[in-house]
């Protein structure tokens, strides 16, 4: 009696999906892509780079990411690089995908309706991508942040030096600081976040006797552990305050209240404080997404890492003129930049 | 004909809470029809889809049948999220410490590492609930956040890919697993592997473990009345331990089973255990809840969810709706159902009762109020 | 590197510790006032998603506080009724619709914030309101009397909430209709209005907890609770459903990761153990249960529904 009960509860449910699904076959007359609905406000369609095209057939990228599209940070700086392209994009955006297997489905997803160029703008969806991209020698797969392609020839990678523009910040923040001590809050002890910092730490040390003190929260979701993190630092004398991951926006909160300087990285952060922002460390993917697209237009399909940096203009140091910098400082950082470029500087990554 | 009017309530809860679906997804201007055709599509549209959803149902299905073992034991195990962890991390452990074994003896290898992973963590809230009093819920909570932080010094620290460090890119990633160690297919050319099988058979067991065993009946006589398992001789603290344990290693067994059957073969981590699991340790409670606490119910219901999950991804994919839409809409169809359970019991039971006014020499059937309800 | 155990760093500790413990706080009195009368609500995290999203918004839009708290009050209200609805009409299970709940508002207000927000935007902070004279003692006064008008609110509501609960008729009714509905029932104690109240009481803590936590950011991130609610549930289970009991479990927590934030800046936890270190108030405060948990029974009707048939 029981059994029956929940046997017709079940089938009543795989009996509606059953119904929706006759339903939807018998309209069934479109074709499958939707994407040119443009719903979401964070979608960038052509119309952007319609006046500056280079003329040329408009090519179709979809970008798989882990977290919000319009995040100040890790994907947006992949989208506003998108945007940046100087060409006719119909782009598709499926973001927020921080589980692997879904991003997989994604990917794949994309690779099936034969789109031009896949990102998978996510390290952790290298493993997936070492499966779906032999399956799919047509695509053009780009992948990062990662500095090998894993011997795949339809696969670009691409990573970041985001040690130099940490080192700059820090020669920054050298400068900027009174009290000598300068606060950086991280997430995770890994990635990216790990390059920026002990470049930043680097820099700052470099320049001048200050001491740089470093927390790592342990998540890189949790805003207000990250805002305490900063008061934390703010008690020990700390007046210069730098971070990395989507959760310092709760840091930066907490510089605004305490008039603190802050340095960013990613993207840049200056919306968070119009006044307080003194520099933000840029990604332009922009730059190595163009070489990759060169050589897609030119038969070659990938096989091939790219770095941004300093020296080809993909890492930038975007300063926030509201905010005036002790003299000196400009130059200093100018010095640092061209001593990162020709080498002459140690970034200690 | 009665029983049809009953089982329509839910059918109509379905109907409704994709209503609501349809109506979210016409305010930010998409097509509810293509919404639901690329959510159909994307959950069953082919073979490898429906491969998909299997897949997606199968962490499901093994923490919903491990949540049946500790629900029915009258303990609560919300510390999926960390089981899964735990298993995850000592199969790989394993697959790392001896890569070289052959498949035969390696897979059963790793497997069973994920059940002792699970197990032990398990373990360790029901003697805490049973030698110290300390509530299930709180620590089970309590462990899925040391699991996170454990998991990602383990993966950024003693178990990273050399290269990682090598590289300086310092990605918090294992090195590939050995491919001996990879769950095979079961099917030829299609990407639905062993453990999908495996999860299957795992809730049989369950349901035979609960229902057909000295220690299930043990289980069962502690979760009806712990007092009277006492008074009838049963070491009510050792099977609430037991309980937890087993419940714990079919998670365990779970995380064990993504990172060998992953297309990745490797285990990374996002920081969160969200990022790992997919919150396959919440939605399997789900699951088993929505199969009403029995073991063999859980795998279709496991597979709805999984049906769930697979299609808002396509949704996403093809109509470019932000992804949290789907979440919003899966939160809603599951309080729509859940909520239609007594209302089609109130439904039989006036259908019921006007049966009897017309046949009024009926002898009066007991109502069945009961609560169907876990006793969480 | 200096020192922890200085005037100024001890007293950044504790008032860090009180700010962490505040959103814990306000929604574990909640969820225990929920629990007392036989409710467990799972779907907490979700509620105060929301709750953030909209004050947040609110805030954002009118540069107005304290509308902004009443609008996150507002929107745990709301979720309350349909909780109510859920799981003292229907009577649903607790358990799933909670956490359907909780699906709910996780998706939805990231939803909203993406299409009304789109890129994180400072908005206004809670301001610090010392205390007159209370905030002149030394030290303590500076730990303890300069907070925002919530986290003083959190911490009135425990004694409030002790009162209501052990001395009052409503109060009574609830903890008859969690422990023996059919009993209260049968001296005419409504259980069906009884719990719907003590929902939209528990909602509503949710909803001020929702706001407590965006408006002293002052800013909105997508999962900003970071599973803050579910933690809340079970420092309700450390608390034994007794608001004092509530309060030590959130300042236990919020006390131990703020010390932990402090040590770390000070560099004496090493970096290579950030990790390890942040496990410390979980394993704390299961620890602090080990040792002083009594035999303490959860309401015996917890999570059964009610029906009279």
């Amino acid at each position: 009696m029981k059994l029956t009960r929940h046997l017709l509860r079940l089938l009543a449910l795989l009996f509606s999906f059953a119904l929706i699904a006759a339903a939807c076959g018998g309209s069934d007359d479109s074709s499958d892509s939707g994407g040119d609905d443009s719903s979401s406000d964070s979608d960038a369609d052509s119309d952007d780079s319609d006046g500056e095209s280079s003329g040329g057939d408009t090519i179709s990228i979809a970008i798989v990411a882990p977290s919000a599209s319009d995040d100040l940070a890790f994907t947006q700086s992949m989208i506003d690089a998108i945007e940046a392209l100087d060409r006719d994009v119909d782009l598709q955006i499926t973001d927020g995908t921080f589980v692997v297997d879904d991003a997989a489905a994604a990917i794949r997803g994309y690779a099936v309706d034969g789109v031009d160029v896949v990102i998978a703008h996510g390290t952790q969806f290298g493993g997936s991508l070492a499966e779906i991209a032999p399956e799919f020698p047509e695509v053009t797969f780009i992948w990062g942040t990662s500095s090998d392609t894993q011997g795949l020839d339809n696969v670009f990678a691409y990573f970041p030096a985001a040690d130099e523009g940490g080192y700059v910040n820090g020669v920054l923040a050298a400068a900027v600081t009174e009290t000598g001590n300068i606060g950086v809050i991280g997430p995770v002890e890994a990635g990216d976040a790990v390059a920026y910092i002990n470049g930043f730490e680097k820099g700052a040390t470099d320049s001048g006797d200050v001491s740089v003190a470093i927390t790592y929260t342990g998540s890189f979701s949790d805003v207000a552990l990250m805002a305490e993190a900063a008061q934390a630092h703010l008690s020990n004398d700390v007046d210069v305050l730098t971070g990395s991951s989507q959760a310092v926006v709760g840091a930066v909160g907490v510089a605004s209240e305490n008039d603190i300087p802050w340095f960013g990285t990613q993207a840049n952060q200056t919306s968070l404080d119009e006044n307080l922002v003194v520099a933000s460390q840029v990604y332009h993917w922009e730059v190595v997404l163009e070489e990759m697209l060169a050589l897609r237009d030119a038969g070659t399909l990938g096989g091939e890492a790219f770095e941004v940096n300093l020296e080809n203009g993909g890492l930038e140091i975007e300063f926030n003129d509201n905010f005036e910098l002790p003299d000196g400082a400009r130059e200093a950082a100018d010095a640092a930049i061209e001593g990162i470029i020709d080498g002459s500087i140690d970034t200690g990554a | 004909m009665k029983r049809l009017l009953g089982a329509s309530v839910p059918l109509l809860a379905a109907l409704v809470a994709f209503l609501f679906g349809a109506i979210m997804l016409l305010a930010i201007g998409a097509s509810p029809w293509e919404g639901l055709k690329a959510l159909l599509d994307g959950a069953f549209g082919s073979g490898d889809r429906l491969a998909a959803t299997a897949i997606k149902a199968t962490p499901l299905v093994l923490v919903g049948a491990g949540i049946t073992i500790a629900f029915r034991t009258s303990v609560v195990n919300i510390g999926g999220e960390g089981q899964i962890v735990a298993g995850a991390l000592l199969s790989t452990s394993v697959a790392l410490a001896v890569p070289d074994l052959p498949v035969i003896i390696l897979v059963p290898l790793v497997l069973l590492a994920g059940l002792v992973g699970g197990a032990i963590l398990g373990a360790i809230p029901g003697a805490l609930k049973a030698y110290a009093s300390v509530n299930e819920i709180l620590s089970t909570i309590m462990l899925n956040i040391v699991m996170v932080q454990l998991m990602n010094y383990l993966l950024r620290g003693p178990l990273i890919d050399p290269l990682e460090v090598e590289a300086g890119t310092r990605i918090p990633q294992t090195e590939r697993l050995s491919d001996n160690a990879s769950l095979p297919n079961i099917v030829p050319g299609v990407r639905l592997h062993l453990g999908v099988l495996i999860a299957v058979l795992a809730a049989i067991a369950v349901y035979i473990l609960l229902w057909r065993t000295p220690l299930g009946f043990r289980l069962r006589a502690v979760g009806h009345s712990p007092d009277a398992a006492k008074a009838a001789g049963i070491n009510v603290k050792a099977n609430v331990t037991t309980a937890l344990a087993l419940s714990g290693s079919l998670g365990g067994l779970a995380g064990a089973i993504l990172v060998f059957g992953s297309e990745g073969q490797r285990m990374v981590t996002d920081g969160s255990s969200a990022g790992f699991t997919g919150s396959a340790g919440f939605n399997g409670i789900v699951a088993a809840l929505f199969g009403n606490l029995h073991p063999l119910w859980t795998i279709p219901s496991s597979f709805l969810f999984g049906a769930l999950l697979t299609g808002a991804t396509n949704l996403q994919r093809v109509l470019q709706v932000p992804a949290p839409i789907a979440i919003a809409i899966n939160g809603i169809v599951v309080v729509f159902v859940v909520s239609s359970g007594r209302l089609r019991e109130k439904i039989d039971r006036m259908v019921e009762a006007r049966a009897e006014l017309d046949k009024p020499s009926a002898p009066n059937k007991p109502s069945s109020a009961q609560a169907s309800g876990a006793e969480a | 590197m200096s020192d922890f155990f200085t005037m100024s760093i001890l007293v950044a500790t504790v008032a860090s510790g009180i700010r962490l413990a505040t959103p814990y706080l306000l929604a574990g009195l909640g969820e225990t006032v929920g629990q007392k009368s036989g409710v467990l609500n799972l779907g907490v995290d979700g509620v105060m998603q929301l709750s953030a999203f909209f004050a947040y918004w609110t805030v954002l839009e009118t540069d107005n506080l304290f509308l902004g708290s009443i609008v996150g009050v507002v929107v745990g209200i709301v979720m309350g009724v349909v909780y109510a609805v859920v799981t003292v009409v229907f009577q649903a299970q607790q358990g799933i619709s909670g956490i359907g709940i909780f699906l709910f508002g996780l998706g939805f207000s990231d939803l909203m914030f993406r299409r009304q927000v789109g890129t994180p935007r400072p908005a206004n902070q809670l301001p610090e309101l010392p205390i007159p004279i209370l905030s002149d003692i030394p030290v303590v006064g500076e730990a303890l009397f300069e907070h925002s008008a919530l986290t003083y609110l959190a911490f009135a509501m425990v004694p409030l909430l002790a009162f209501m609960l052990r001395s009052t008729t409503f109060g009574m009714n609830i903890r008859a209709v969690g422990e023996n509905p059919q009993a209260a029932d049968s001296l005419g104690v409504s259980v069906a209005w009884t719990r719907t109240f003590a929902i939209l009481i528990g909602n509503a803590m949710a909803g001020l907890a929702g706001a407590a936590l965006v408006l002293e950011l002052g800013i909105f991130q997508p999962n900003l609770t970071a599973g803050l609610g579910f933690i809340a549930v079970a420092l309700v289970y450390f608390g034994a459903w007794r608001p004092a009991g509530v309060m030590s479990g959130a300042l236990l927590y919020g006390l131990v990761a703020a010390v932990v934030l402090q040590w770390k800046a000070q560099g004496i936890i090493p970096r290579g153990a950030s990790d390890i270190a942040a496990m410390a108030p979980a394993v704390l405060t299961i620890l602090a249960l080990v040792i002083l948990a009594g035999r303490v029974q959860a309401p015996s009707a917890l999570t059964r529904p009610f029906s009279r048939h």
